[in-house]
């Protein structure tokens, strides 16, 4: 503040913070605790997720074996590379090298997308089958008590994830307009550094959500 | 603290009640001690250290802690506390393991009245019939939402759940009645989902369970009904002076049209009242919600017939 | 004299725009705080249905499914829309950053956002109101809550969108804390009010999103019957219980640990002397709130759960009482050899002790597992709870507002008016509650729409206690938006106070403070300081 020696305030520094540091720290710490709030989100579900395989243990996994373990594993991949590709952009960000940031983030963007793309056909085969969640569930070859119960949880664990998947696209589309703008750079690079924090969250509950759905028993 | 009233607690009526009143009122006493030493603590320094008008605005004294103290009030409270705890833990024990002898009647809640079958076939509406020095242990389910079975004289409470049997058991002192509520909110008539508890001598237990099984065999059928218009609960809801409570009342109403939810209107005739016992929500009357519950088995058709002439009868 | 200084951040930008989309923590901080008074008048007027409708048995004023409706209002309203933002959004957004020396919070967008986000909430709650209104109680119970009429989904959807508001002032309030402190002000150089806003915090962040979901599920459950909760698809309505309970049970904590912070300032204020055990008081803070995260199963002792769960939940509940405990005695302890006057905001922090010490002990007998089974769901439990959240936050709370009335608007409020106010609320509150104890512990159950006639007396003694503290909230409305316009200027320190929000103007300017402060004394240091009142 008063005397400190930045003598000149750079643009992106909010009035309230007295430097720069300060302020990368505080949205880092903000970020961090803001993924915890997601990762609790998520936990109720997964507590649900313990306690109904638990009491239907059979069911369950007959249930599971109607799910696709081919697309459900092209799906991790693509993923993971996706984080991949964020972690890229955003060393190329802190190496100046803004045309290469804004090529990793388009094609994080375009696997974000071939992601929700391959779930959609995942969906719609099940949705045609009537394997869904609850009162609307209509299929007849699974075995066990309520297998409508299976459904729901697959349905309300991808779904929210899928959610994610949309907010994190709509989230690095933004970072990518203001990277192209040449807001970003080596000096300022905390809002990708963040949306990284977030896109690496959102595989990260995937690569649970994957074993747990998919690979019973 | 035996079984007359308190200032706090009702009549203790069962064998577990003066246990669980002993540590209430141990309890009670305790809080009256913390409680009068933090009042007397804000009184004595509130008006000895008072600033008066003229005082001197010096510094005051710098006590930044005194571990002795502290120590002092954290533990004697700290053992206050489990003391409670395992008192509480160990009554707790009795309320719940059923001795081996309890005879066993199964409890039914639904919106919004008790039933109750007795192993040798008798069943009763919102009045359990239960001996006196017997354990008696209760095989709890819902049909509906979640209730809750409190008696307060017994001190004891279990939800009532959908789908899974939960467990009561209790011991009832001597001959009385008692009163039975639903403690868990359960939508309109939640207050009105009361009941008796009476606890009668062994021997007249045995005798009420024989006529239990076929009662009103005496009666005429009107009469009949009109006992069982009050035992089966149908008072709670439909009244008897034109007053419209959950249900339409029901005086007056035989022979005569009247409208349906549904549009259209029907003649309110025997076979209409019979549907309307077994299958409620078939034909609602305009202006009501169709949330009365289907007495298929709870009711034999002579008492369905019995039912009807009362309800013939209310001219 | 005093004088209101010139520019100040009341009128630093002119116009609602200025108001409505403000980055300025202090004005967030009066939206919040006439937002939630919107809410308790709403929510007051529902409680004094209530108790006009038991003021004798059968029906006096509204059938049994209005009466259903308006108790599940009350304490939707209440809770979501009042108590839980009550002190940490409208009094810690005012106060934090002055109190640690800062300019603003660490992210004011989020703060505004915290703001929209919850008049979103509210106003999903209003609609769900028009729609035919609610009829589950607060607590919205499975299987009830998926086959009742009314519209549940509107405002657990409105209580979904609330528990992000909360989220983001929590979010915000940790950052701030961390890392915007002033040089010189250590972690245990802090006001107390500022622990127990950072307690709040942590437990806002931890336990919110628990909800979301829980809210989440349940509107599944309604759309489309998914199941996860109904027993008659395989559900379980017990699991629900445990959802629900797990945020809720923090979120009691939510609603009192600020509170306690605020009674630390107001004791050690009005006392002139340093707060007795600093440190336990502000470790206790932290202890109940990870402590409060494993003691919800103690509302599910009949509900069906094993008893081995309800003995380890019931065991957990009494350590949780006891940090609770020692800061009562730490109160009492900071008044011996101090200078006490008896201001306003002193009556209200005394009326705490006094109330909150009831509240208190009242929960372990209903942590006592025997006297639990007794007392659950009966009156006793409204009793308690209503000791705890009014006698306890709202007092804290109305102190509070007292406290630094003067702080936000520059003026005071007329002394003689607010002692009167607070002797109505407090023997009001007292004729309301109190009865409801003994109520309960002879078998009265709760939400019950008539009751049988030998509860009658205590129930009609209730209904006139309302009818005093409503008269108390009367006059404290109206001398306190009098003295907005018309109080006399306060001064920079009217109560003597050394905590650092005072060193600046009343009202302060837009960022705090027009220099810098040096971190010179500690919070309570009234053993070196004697600070003048400038009123």
């Amino acid at each position: 503040m008063d005397g400190h020696e930045h003598s000149a305030h750079p643009a992106h520094l909010a009035h309230h913070f007295s430097e720069p540091a300060q302020q990368a720290e505080s949205a880092k710490m903000g970020m961090w605790l803001f993924l915890l709030t997601e990762v609790l989100l998520f936990g109720g579900l997964f507590v649900a997720y313990t306690v109904f395989p638990a009491w239907n243990p059979d069911m369950f996994f007959n249930a599971h074996k109607h799910l696709n373990v081919y697309l459900g594993t092209l799906n991790t991949f693509v993923l993971i590379s996706s984080s991949v590709t964020m972690a890229l952009a955003i060393r190329s960000i802190q190496l100046d090298r803004r045309d290469v940031s804004i090529r990793y983030l388009v094609v994080t963007l375009l696997l974000a997308a071939a992601f929700l793309v391959v779930k959609y056909f995942e969906y719609s085969h099940k949705i045609h089958l009537g394997q869904l969640p609850g009162k609307f569930y209509t299929f007849t070859g699974i075995e066990g008590t309520n297998p409508h119960v299976f459904f729901s949880v697959y349905f309300a664990m991808t779904g929210l994830h899928g959610v994610h998947v949309l907010a994190g696209m709509s989230v690095i589309g933004w970072v990518l307009m203001r990277t192209r703008r040449g807001e970003l750079s080596s000096e300022y690079y905390t809002p990708m550094e963040m949306t990284g924090l977030y896109w690496h969250l959102v595989d990260m509950i995937w690569i649970f959500l994957f074993p747990l759905l998919y690979l019973i028993g | 603290m035996d079984t007359t009233a308190t200032l706090f607690l009702p009549p203790g009526g069962s064998t577990i009640a003066g246990e669980v009143d002993a540590l209430f009122y141990f309890l009670v006493y305790a809080s009256i001690v913390m409680f009068g030493i933090v009042l007397a603590g804000m009184i004595f320094f509130g008006l000895r250290y008072r600033h008066r008008q003229g005082d001197a605005a010096a510094p005051t004294a710098g006590i930044s802690h005194n571990t002795k103290l502290e120590l002092t009030w954290s533990i004697i409270p700290t053992i206050l506390v489990v003391i409670v705890f395992f008192w509480g833990f160990n009554v707790y024990l009795k309320m719940n393991v059923v001795p081996k002898d309890a005879m066993e009647i199964k409890v039914t809640g639904q919106k919004w009245f008790w039933t109750f079958d007795y192993p040798e076939g008798a069943n009763t509406v919102n009045e359990l019939v239960i001996p006196a020095g017997k354990p008696v242990k209760l095989l709890m389910s819902s049909k509906d939402v979640i209730h809750s079975f409190f008696v307060p004289d017994f001190r004891v409470k279990m939800d009532v759940l959908p789908n899974r049997y939960t467990i009561v058991w209790f011991e009832a002192k001597r001959e009385g009645t008692h009163n039975l509520f639903c403690t868990e909110f359960c939508g309109t008539g939640h207050s009105s989902m009361i009941g008796t508890v009476r606890v009668v001598p062994e021997r007249e237990y045995a005798e009420w369970l024989e006529t239990a099984s076929n009662v009103g065999s005496d009666l005429a059928p009107e009469q009949y009904g009109e006992r069982l218009f009050v035992s089966k609960a149908c008072v709670t809801c439909h009244s008897l002076e034109g007053k419209s409570v959950v249900g339409p009342p029901l005086n007056g109403v035989f022979g005569k049209p009247v409208a349906l939810t549904s549009g259209g209107t029907v003649i309110i005739d025997e076979n209409y009242i019979r549907e309307s016992i077994l299958e409620p929500q078939a034909s609602v009357v305009a202006g009501y919600q169709p949330v009365m519950p289907t007495y298929q088995g709870i009711l034999k058709d002579r008492e369905i017939d019995a039912l009807v002439a009362y309800i013939k009868s209310l001219q | 004299m005093n004088t209101i200084p010139e520019k100040n951040f009341l009128n630093a930008t002119r116009g609602w725009k200025s108001w409505l989309f403000t980055l300025d923590h202090k004005r967030i901080g009066v939206l919040y705080l006439f937002s939630i008074m919107a809410a308790f008048l709403v929510g007051g007027v529902f409680a004094i249905l209530i108790r006009l409708e038991l003021l004798g048995p059968g029906r006096n004023l509204m059938e049994a499914d209005t009466y259903n409706q308006v108790f599940t209002l009350h304490g939707a309203i209440m809770i979501f829309l009042f108590i839980i933002p009550s002190i940490p959004a409208a009094l810690g957004n005012f106060l934090l950053p002055q109190m640690i020396g800062a300019k603003d919070v660490a992210f004011p967008r989020l703060n505004l956002a915290s703001w929209w986000v919850y008049i979103l909430g509210s106003i999903f709650a209003v609609i769900s109101i028009a729609m035919g209104s609610v009829d589950t109680g607060w607590t919205f119970y499975t299987p009830y809550a998926t086959e009742t009429q009314t519209s549940v989904i509107s405002m657990t959807l409105g209580v979904f969108i609330l528990g992000f508001s909360s989220i983001f002032t929590g979010l915000n309030f940790i950052v701030t804390i961390h890392k915007m402190r002033l040089p010189g002000q250590t972690w245990f150089r802090m006001p107390l009010f500022v622990w127990g806003l950072y307690a709040t915090a942590i437990i806002q962040v931890l336990a919110t999103p628990v909800l979301g979901i829980t809210m989440v599920l349940l509107i599944l459950e309604r759309v489309a019957g998914i199941g996860i909760f109904d027993p008659a698809m395989g559900g379980d309505p017990v699991l629900y219980q445990h959802f629900f309970w797990f945020y809720s049970h923090p979120a009691v904590y939510i609603m009192i640990l600020p509170g306690m912070g605020i009674i630390s300032e107001l004791i050690s204020t009005f006392s002139k002397k340093r707060i007795f055990g600093y440190t336990a008081i502000a470790y206790s803070s932290l202890a109940i709130a990870f402590i409060s995260f494993l003691v919800w199963g103690h509302h599910m002792f009949v509900s069906g759960q094993s008893q081995l769960a309800a003995t380890i939940f019931s065991f957990l509940t009494f350590l949780v009482g006891i940090p609770s405990g020692i800061k009562i005695f730490n109160w009492l302890a900071t008044m011996y050899k101090g200078r006490i006057t008896f201001e306003t905001p002193m009556l209200y922090a005394l009326s705490f002790l006094f109330l909150f010490t009831i509240g208190g002990l009242t929960g372990i007998f209903l942590g006592a597992l025997a006297v639990d089974i007794h007392l659950h769901d009966t009156y006793f439990v409204v009793a308690h709870f209503h000791y705890v959240m009014v006698g306890g936050t709202v007092m804290a709370f109305l102190g509070g507002i007292h406290y630094w009335w003067p702080k936000i608007w520059g003026r005071m409020y007329s002394e003689f008016w607010a002692k009167i106010a607070a002797a109505f609320v407090f023997v009001g509150f007292n004729m309301t509650f109190f009865t409801q104890f003994i109520l309960g512990s002879q078998g009265m159950p709760r939400r019950y729409y008539t009751y049988m006639d030998q509860y009658q007396p205590l129930h009609a003694f209730s209904s006139v206690g309302s009818w005093v503290m409503a008269v108390g909230f009367i006059i404290m409305g109206v001398y306190l938006f009098h003295s907005i316009k018309r109080g006399r200027p306060a001064g920079n320190n009217p109560w003597g106070a050394l905590t650092l929000e005072w060193e600046t103007t009343s009202p302060p300017p837009t960022e705090n403070f027009v220099e810098t402060p040096k971190f010179s004394h500690g919070p309570y240091d009234y053993d070196k300081n004697v600070p003048e009142r400038t009123i």
